[in-house]
């Protein structure tokens, strides 16, 4: 299989054009856009979870489902090495500023998913509390939100794809942000 | 340099462990006091994931508390919307026919079946393999399915609610229960062959966070943490609710006290659950699931306590009543919140990599320490 077919079978969201040349070829394509593909297909989520909803992330990486079919194989237990926070779970008030700080430890460009009805809102259930955090974009910015209780694998997947989308079109958060500020 | 470390004049170093860190299987936050490898002190920090579940319930209904329940020990959420319902009946004085009885502690031993599986995975996980994780989870997600067929949820399933359960089984449901149980048997040997046998494992479980049958007691452990130090502890032997008094099970016991004989107790409940549900599967009786209960539930005023055997032990629900359509008060024991007050003791004098295998034998479930 040469060049051109390879990208245009494995990756149809590459966002360029192979021309076929002697001695191999060449691509064509924004710079930009390329990052965005590769970022997109590379994300390294953090290994946060708070509460039920990490069960669901759980069986999500393990057999039946198996994200990493998706690109999503590499959990890191570190903020450092990590692009992207899946808030699983209720934040109190006792958590909020850790998970600000752990935001503010990851490397850009990161992105945020926020799973679940607690994740969003504070949940159907904890509405009327004195500790909870009504959902997680009081403290950090949020890119997509599942809802449930607990949201199904299928639908943690759904957002994962949803994301990688969001980041090839440049519509993430961080990247809006970087846009109006190119100082950053 | 010495001052750079957080070294005190004694040679001592404080580290945190969490809230953020994958064996805490949570958001806990572990102070430890190190002299070298060596833990001096353990102090776990909670209220990490206060959702002050105990105050929401002063303001819901006797039928509607009960699903918050669900999401304080989520890996065994039948078992506490049992407690609650178990609780509530008590008050009314309802008599729950006995399918719904039957149900109950089907749901309820499926319920343990999947926890159990769930802390196999994630215990070896800690101490570094990661394939169990994974066959933990393929036999894990048969018992979610069954219970998304009957329940409609497949983690948080608010099945049981005072006077009996919610609906009746899914047609479907003996025969996939048969068939897991003809699986989860055959998998079993091959949890021990791969993990149980394996002398990599026994050597970093064997002789660590040891506890004694009477510093057990004294902390208030129960459960398998408890059993795996010979505490004769299992409620549904010495209280017996709903119909385990009629069932034949054995209560495991382990004499040894150390973090291999908490394994132990929990693979082996594991095979007890399983011969449970097979006395119960084909004797399923008939009539109705649910008793006739009003549409709004008045609890005379008074005090009421139900304790059932969790996944992880004993779980205390005590309402206070005043007489109306809300509890007074209302009081969850816990079995996490006291196993975990027995860290410190168990790992003090243990190395620092042990901490995570002793930490891992509890158990422990976050939200359902800080409720």
């Amino acid at each position: 299989m040469d060049v051109k077919d390879a990208v245009q079978t494995k990756q149809p969201q590459f966002p360029g054009e192979v021309y076929e040349a002697p001695g191999g070829g060449f691509m064509t394509g924004a710079l930009n856009d390329v990052i965005n593909w590769a970022r997109s297909n590379s994300l390294w989520p953090l290994t946060f979870g708070t509460s039920c909803c990490a069960i669901e992330l759980m069986s999500t990486a393990s057999a039946k489902y198996d994200y990493s079919r998706f690109g999503f194989e590499v959990v890191r237990a570190t903020p450092r090495q990590a692009d992207l926070i899946i808030v699983s779970g209720t934040i109190v008030n006792k958590m909020a500023p850790v998970l600000k700080r752990l935001y503010y430890q990851m490397p850009d460009p990161k992105y945020v998913i926020a799973m679940g009805a607690c994740a969003i809102s504070g949940g159907p259930f904890f509405y009327n509390t004195y500790s909870v955090v009504k959902g997680v974009d009081h403290v950090i910015p949020v890119d997509v939100y599942i809802p449930g209780c607990p949201p199904r694998p299928e639908a943690l997947m759904h957002s994962l794809i949803t994301l990688q989308e969001k980041i090839m079109s440049g519509m993430t958060r961080d990247q809006i942000r970087r846009q109006h500020n190119p100082d950053l | 340099m010495v001052e750079e470390l957080g070294i005190t004049a004694e040679g001592d170093q404080v580290i945190n462990i969490g809230p953020q860190h994958p064996a805490t299987h949570g958001v806990l936050n572990l102070v430890v006091t190190l002299n070298g490898e060596t833990i001096k002190k353990v102090e776990p920090h909670l209220g990490f994931i206060h959702r002050s579940i105990e105050k929401m319930c002063e303001s819901l209904s006797y039928r509607q508390f009960i699903y918050v329940t669900s999401r304080m020990d989520y890996l065994s959420s039948h078992i506490n919307n049992h407690a609650c319902a178990l609780c509530v009946e008590k008050g009314l004085q309802i008599e729950v026919p006995q399918r719904g009885q039957v149900i109950r502690v089907l749901m309820d031993e499926l319920t343990r079946i999947a926890s159990h599986l769930l802390w196999w995975g994630a215990q070896a996980m800690d101490l570094g393999a990661f394939t169990p994780y994974f066959y933990a989870f393929r036999e894990r997600e048969t018992i979610t399915t069954i219970m998304e067929e009957t329940c409609g949820a497949r983690l948080t399933m608010n099945y049981m609610v005072p006077g009996g359960v919610m609906v009746d089984l899914h047609p479907s449901f003996q025969q996939k229960v048969k068939e897991f149980i003809t699986l989860i048997k055959s998998k079993i040997d091959e949890y021990d062959e791969l993990v149980t046998g394996n002398i990599i494992f026994q050597n970093r479980m064997k002789g660590v966070g040891y506890l004694t049958a009477a510093d057990a007691v004294s902390y208030g452990c129960t459960g398998p943490t408890a059993r795996g130090s010979g505490v004769h502890c299992d409620v549904r032997k010495i209280y017996p609710y709903e119909v385990y008094g009629k069932l034949h099970f054995d209560e495991v016991l382990e004499t040894e006290g150390d973090s291999f004989a908490r394994y132990l107790v929990r693979m082996k409940e594991i095979k007890q659950s399983i011969s449970i549900i097979d006395q119960l599967i084909d004797n399923i009786p008939d009539g109705d699931f649910q008793a006739k209960t009003k549409a709004v539930l008045k609890l005379p005023k008074g005090e009421f306590y139900q304790r059932v055997e969790t996944a992880r032990g004993e779980l205390g629900v005590y309402i206070v009543s005043e007489g109306g359509t809300t509890p007074y008060r209302i009081k969850f024991r816990s079995p996490g919140f006291s196993n975990l007050s027995a860290l410190d003791h168990m790992a003090k004098g243990g190395k620092l990599g042990d901490l995570v295998a002793t930490m891992g034998t509890l158990d422990l479930v976050i939200p359902d320490i800080d409720r």
